[in-house]
């Protein structure tokens, strides 16, 4: 049975639709990964999962359960945690106060806790008591990452990780990925940066003006086609 | 020069009254940006409850607000639940005009109830106690208790803002709502608990407030003036400079009304207007805003 799927799943902001019926799948277990130009609907589709949009029951199905309509509250509580676009940490809070309020509405057994978030990010843990806005791009993704990763969630979803990061620490932040997967959390990575998310996701979907333009695994899809979906013909 | 010395202390003992006063409003504005007008009519409403518990059951007034304190944090609690997080959303107007109309509904209210007759909270010796510092001045028992209140109000509103996991879901979803509902956090229930605990403050002002002074169903709004002015000096940084705007206000009030007695608010609409001028965000400003 696949642990997420979206069912004709559409968005509307006001009177635009911003999502024309995209149909996704993944199991527990993969990693896909959403890529698309601006404005293709890949942030709204993040957040109809999450519950930021709500739509239709069943447009979105989690673990069996129709989700569409939910909340966001109680869609983290069945265990789906966003890292939103943005990073959006809360300033009032220091770093180690926000990864504490991402597991304190979820306190499920998991693999995550403070120490094994610390030992994944090392540096958050010499920031812990530092003001965010005083730590670098980098390091605010990490404690966004960190952050969601403190719910334990069995599906982490991540909007634009490596935007308007130096090359050096998006690696950095790739290479968590590995180890979050290899504790059977499953991923759905929203990224412009199409080579990184070649490299870690089993599955691609690309995005166009709110339809899908192209589905398959990484190894299969050669450029053109790539280039063909993402920027139409 | 002893007389300079007795205006000072009293005006920041009557800032620890302006300090309960306006820890409430902040708390509020704090955690979900509501500028509440009713919140002077609020506490004019907690002292009348006060006030008839304490006659009703015979009880000190300092006993009977102890008994009013979880009735009116639950009376806050259903307040916010139930009318003012459906008024919450992009516009700030609808949260305005629907505290205004309650102020005016509970101005009216308690004329109904109550007549426009003065009323005050009595509570026997303890009223006119007063130690002696000698030279000529004298501190009163309840101004002393008002102003060891506030800091004790506010000392434990940082416990809750700055150290525990309430305080936490204050702060994160002050800071960022659509984000703080990823967290998991249910923003109803969070302002619901915020206006239940700032109600719970605005019975303590209440207490102070009739042990102090007389009070009518039309005392609210300046009170409601006072505690905006001193949120307002102090700054939205912190419940300490919230304390800092009410000693403020109560030491231009008071020297003001050493010069002459005509002047006491007019000074203190003054200090407010010259911090205004010179720090427009407050002594204690928010680091981000």
């Amino acid at each position: 049975m696949a642990l997420l799927e979206t069912r004709n799943l559409r968005a509307f902001y006001g009177d635009f639709q911003a999502l024309h019926g995209i149909d996704t799948r993944l199991d527990a277990g993969e990693t896909i990964a959403i890529i698309g130009a601006n404005g293709a609907g890949k942030s709204t589709y993040l957040k109809a999962i999450a519950g930021l949009i709500q739509g239709s029951a069943d447009s979105v199905v989690f673990d069996g359960r129709p989700i569409g309509a939910q909340p966001a509250a109680a869609v983290m509580k069945l265990g789906i945690a966003l890292v939103p676009e943005g990073r959006r940490l809360f300033p009032s809070l220091t770093i180690e106060e926000n990864l504490l309020v991402g597991g304190d509405n979820r306190r499920m057994p998991g693999p995550w806790s403070l120490q094994r978030v610390y030992a994944l990010f090392p540096i958050l843990k010499d920031r812990r008591s530092a003001a965010t806005p005083t730590l670098s791009g980098g390091q605010q993704q990490m404690a966004a990452i960190g952050r969601a990763l403190m719910s334990n969630p069995r599906l982490l979803l991540c909007d634009e990780i490596s935007l308007g990061l130096a090359p050096i620490i998006i690696a950095d932040i790739y290479a968590a990925l590995p180890r979050i997967k290899a504790e059977g959390t499953s991923v759905v990575l929203v990224e412009q940066d199409i080579a990184q998310a070649m490299k870690v996701a089993d599955r691609v979907y690309c995005f166009q003006e709110g339809r899908l333009s192209l589905t398959g695994c990484p190894r299969e899809l050669t450029r053109e086609q790539i280039h063909r979906a993402y920027f139409g013909a | 020069m002893t007389s300079w010395l007795d205006a000072l202390i009293q005006g920041v003992l009557l800032g620890g009254l302006y300090a309960l006063f306006a820890a409430g409003l902040s708390l509020i504005f704090g955690v979900m940006r509501l500028v509440n007008l009713a919140h002077g009519d609020l506490i004019v409403l907690a002292a009348f409850v006060i006030l008839v518990v304490a006659e009703k059951l015979g009880l000190d007034p300092f006993a009977a607000a102890l008994l009013a304190l979880p009735v009116l944090f639950a009376a806050g609690f259903a307040l916010q639940y139930v009318l003012l997080n459906r008024t919450l959303g992009r516009d700030l107007l609808p949260p305005l005009l629907v505290t205004f109309g309650l102020s005016i509904i509970i101005q009216n209210g308690l004329l109904q109830l109550f007549s426009a007759d003065s009323q005050r909270l009595r509570s026997g010796a303890i009223e006119t106690a007063s130690i002696a510092l000698g030279g000529g001045i004298a501190i009163g028992v309840v101004p002393l208790l008002t102003l060891l209140g506030a800091v004790l109000v506010i000392v434990i509103l940082n416990l809750i803002f700055y150290r525990t996991r309430l305080g936490r879901a204050f702060r994160a979803t002050s800071d960022d709502l659509d984000v703080a509902q990823l967290m998991g956090i249910d923003i109803r229930g969070v302002f619901a608990t915020a206006m239940g605990v700032a109600f719970t403050v605005i019975a303590i002002s209440a207490l102070y407030l009739g042990l102090r002074a007389n009070f009518d169903p039309t005392s609210g709004p300046a009170r409601l003036l006072y505690a905006f002015e001193a949120v307002i000096i102090g700054g939205l940084g912190s419940f300490w400079g919230t304390l800092a705007g009410g000693i403020v206000l109560g030491l231009a009030q008071t020297i003001g009304a050493r010069i002459d007695p005509e002047w006491q608010i007019l000074s203190g609409h003054l200090a407010f207007l010259v911090v205004l001028v010179l720090r427009p965000r407050g002594l204690f400003p928010r680091a981000q805003d």
